[in-house]
């Protein structure tokens, strides 16, 4: 789970990373009453998972109880300008009152998890505040690495080196070795699977400061910490994810595409495989989705009606291989499903093999449905169906 | 021979009483697996369903039985340390079916476990065809042969195998990686293992998208393996980049575990790609004939 702005920076307070000084504020009088406390300029800004605020307007400067309430206002009353992946934008509930800096320079520091080493890997490149991918297309040269040994953990050495390494500007050198081992800390302690600052800011006053927040949290991890349930509960699930939940699916079960050809398998494999068939009959893809083990009939039912409420499928394509899973309840799963909807129908096309698969086909021709043999079949007839042929 | 596991590899399954543990160990024994023990913490001097011996540690079970494997189904926040145990008790191969385990447990294993091969978490496990299985992959589909077969997912890998056998393509060993961000065994670390096996003469690279597994598997082949009949499939090839579909492995960020960049790996080293699951038995099969000739 990614966490907001406010939330990643609480956790780098209880770290020890600096940060500016800041109010959490959940309505525009909140602001206010906090500018009336506190004189000076202050910044506003929105508490969104989406990237670009900055560009979406909803990053603003502000002086006083009138212009705060104001300000705050007016970023909170429209939602984050939508995207590919947030068709919808993101509406904004929350804003962080925050320090205004005096900026020198602006750097790159992250903590990741290294997939091909296996191992903690910490960044750090000059060109802070714009996106890393982008410092990785432009500058690759100039982000410097270091895969830390878990064994061993983390030794000041290694900030040091990648101080040097990357060309930092002066100011950063003696700080940023122990902004990182907190750094390490938190990553360590809360079982993140990225913590990233970005911009790691040099203030002209000589001090290093953590300008902006961001941790992606292991979901698998959460148990390890209560807090994080709490957090969780005010994050913003994006539609797909809020739909799986619905469904009783995991988060990353299913996703939409637009396409005519509904498609459900069991396993994300499968899952995947099945979506690249239809698209190599020919076929535009709505969905995927991946039912998990135990297609028994509540959550047959379940998937079916979460792809033809939810997506513009013509057809849905089922496609389970039965390994442990037997190919007999599945396809009573489905016929239960089928009886028991009160959705659209849309024709199927499904496809079982596996364990029991005669009994299984057997009970799917009692009722009138006729299974594919092979996968290929499945996407192929699919495709027509969606095509109206 | 296979890799890793044969008919007289002893095996002993971590959390043998609990559902999953006791269903999946009844299977294995059925194959024909050397099933010699179990733990359960508590439970230790009970007969498990089966009629195996229950030990309270591994330690005890290693001790009293010999054994030398392990498939662990322990709920997620214990893997780590289940992990951890079979290592100090000398366990030298484990694998871990376990999903959701904390990926910084998972780092922490592999970084601190020299000289234990862990397969998974999160995975299917691996069977050598014929003599014996360790995981919850469906023995029936499988065929005692020459092709290895490396995976990182489930129930595509049995969509696979079970084309290969219906070509009449027989089965070494079949390994399920897994499909986690971070696993203890790899696609090179099973091609180097495969090199070095007599029986195995043709290997299914079967990757997805996200990570550099299969262009590191691609450098490996392109060094070690240019010989030796090989067939690649991605899934997940038309999935869009930033969501995570399922696995949380397959994930595509930036410029990394593009579905392009992957196909061109491994076109560089050689190796065909098949665009569908159905493709790999023909493409297998002239890959034989071609190296052959």
């Amino acid at each position: 789970m990614n966490l907001m702005e406010y939330q990643g920076k609480e956790l780098f307070r209880r770290s020890g990373i600096p940060i500016p000084r800041s109010q959490h504020c959940t309505t525009p009088e909140a602001v206010g009453d906090f500018l009336a406390a506190n004189p000076g300029e202050w910044v506003l800004k929105a508490q969104v998972l989406m990237g670009g605020r900055g560009k979406a307007g909803k990053i603003k400067f502000a002086t006083g109880r009138e212009q705060g309430i104001a300000l705050a206002r007016e970023i909170m009353a429209t939602p984050m300008p939508p995207n590919r992946q947030n068709p919808k934008g993101e509406a904004i509930n929350s804003l962080l009152v925050e320090e205004k800096l005096s900026i020198a320079k602006e750097a790159y520091c992250a903590i990741t998890v290294d997939r091909a080493t296996k191992r903690p890997v910490a960044m750090v490149s000059k060109y802070g505040g714009m996106e890393i991918e982008e410092v990785a297309h432009e500058h690759p040269e100039s982000i410097a690495k270091f895969f830390i040994d878990t064994a061993i953990g983390y030794s000041p050495f290694i900030g040091r080196e990648l101080a040097f390494a990357s060309d930092l500007d002066p100011g950063y050198r003696k700080q940023l070795p122990a902004i990182l081992a907190s750094l390490y800390h938190l990553f360590f302690e809360y079982g993140a699977k990225l913590v990233e600052i970005n911009p790691l800011a040099l203030t002209t006053d000589g001090r290093v400061i953590a300008s902006d927040a961001k941790v992606e949290l292991d979901d698998d991890a959460l148990f390890k910490h209560k807090k994080f349930a709490e957090w969780h509960a005010v994050l913003p699930l994006d539609e797909d994810e809020q739909l799986a939940t619905e469904a009783g699916l995991g988060i990353r079960n299913f996703r939409r595409f637009g396409g005519t050809v509904g498609t459900m398998a069991n396993g994300a494999g499968l899952a995947m495989a099945t979506m690249d068939a239809v698209k190599f009959a020919g076929g535009e893809i709505a969905n995927f989705l991946d039912v998990g083990g135990g297609a028994n009939a509540e959550r047959v039912r379940n998937c079916y009606e979460l792809v033809v409420n939810h997506t513009p499928a013509k057809v849905f394509f089922i496609n389970i291989f039965g390994g442990i899973t037997r190919g007999d309840e599945v396809a009573k799963g489905i016929v239960e499903a089928l009886r028991t909807t009160t959705s659209r129908k849309v024709p199927l096309v499904i496809r079982l093999t596996g364990t029991n698969e005669e009994q299984g086909r057997k009970i799917l021709a009692d009722a009138g449905m006729t299974p594919v043999e092979t996968m290929d079949e499945g996407a192929a007839q699919a495709v027509r169906i969606a095509a109206g042929a | 021979m296979s890799i890793y596991l044969d008919k007289n590899s002893k095996v002993i399954v971590q959390g043998i009483t609990g559902g999953e543990g006791s269903y999946h160990t009844g299977r294995m024994l059925a194959y024909g697996t050397q099933i010699v023990g179990g733990v359960t913490p508590g439970k230790g001097g009970q007969k498990s369903e089966h009629g195996l011996p229950v030990f309270n540690t591994v330690r005890e079970a290693v001790e009293a039985t010999g054994a030398t494997h392990t498939c662990i189904f322990v709920p997620p926040p214990f893997a780590g340390d289940a992990l951890f145990e079979a290592y100090e008790a000398g366990i030298s191969f484990a694998v871990c079916i376990t999903e959701g385990v904390p990926v910084h447990d998972v780092m922490s294993v592999v970084g601190a476990t020299p000289g234990m091969q862990i397969i998974g978490p999160n995975c299917p496990g691996l069977i050598s065809p014929g003599r014996a299985s360790i995981g919850i992959m469906p023995g029936h589909i499988f065929k005692q042969g020459n092709v290895g077969l490396i995976s990182r997912s489930g129930t595509l890998t049995y969509e696979v195998v079970d084309g290969l056998t219906r070509a009449g393509l027989g089965q070494s060993t079949c390994v399920g990686i897994g499909g986690d961000p971070i696993i203890g065994t790899t696609f090179v670390d099973c091609l180097r293992a495969f090199a070095n096996d007599e029986e195995t003469k043709a290997i299914v690279v079967c990757g997805e998208i996200g990570g550099s597994d299969e262009e590191d598997a691609a450098a490996f082949i392109a060094e070690h393996l240019r010989g030796t009949p090989i067939v690649a499939f991605i899934g997940g090839r038309n999935a869009p980049p930033g969501k995570s579909l399922g696995h949380a492995g397959a994930i595509i960020s930036g410029n990394f575990g593009t579905p392009e960049s992957k196909i061109a790996a491994f076109k560089q080293a050689g190796v065909p790609i098949a665009e569908r699951p159905s493709d790999i038995p023909a493409l297998l099969k002239k890959s034989i004939e071609s190296l052959n000739s």
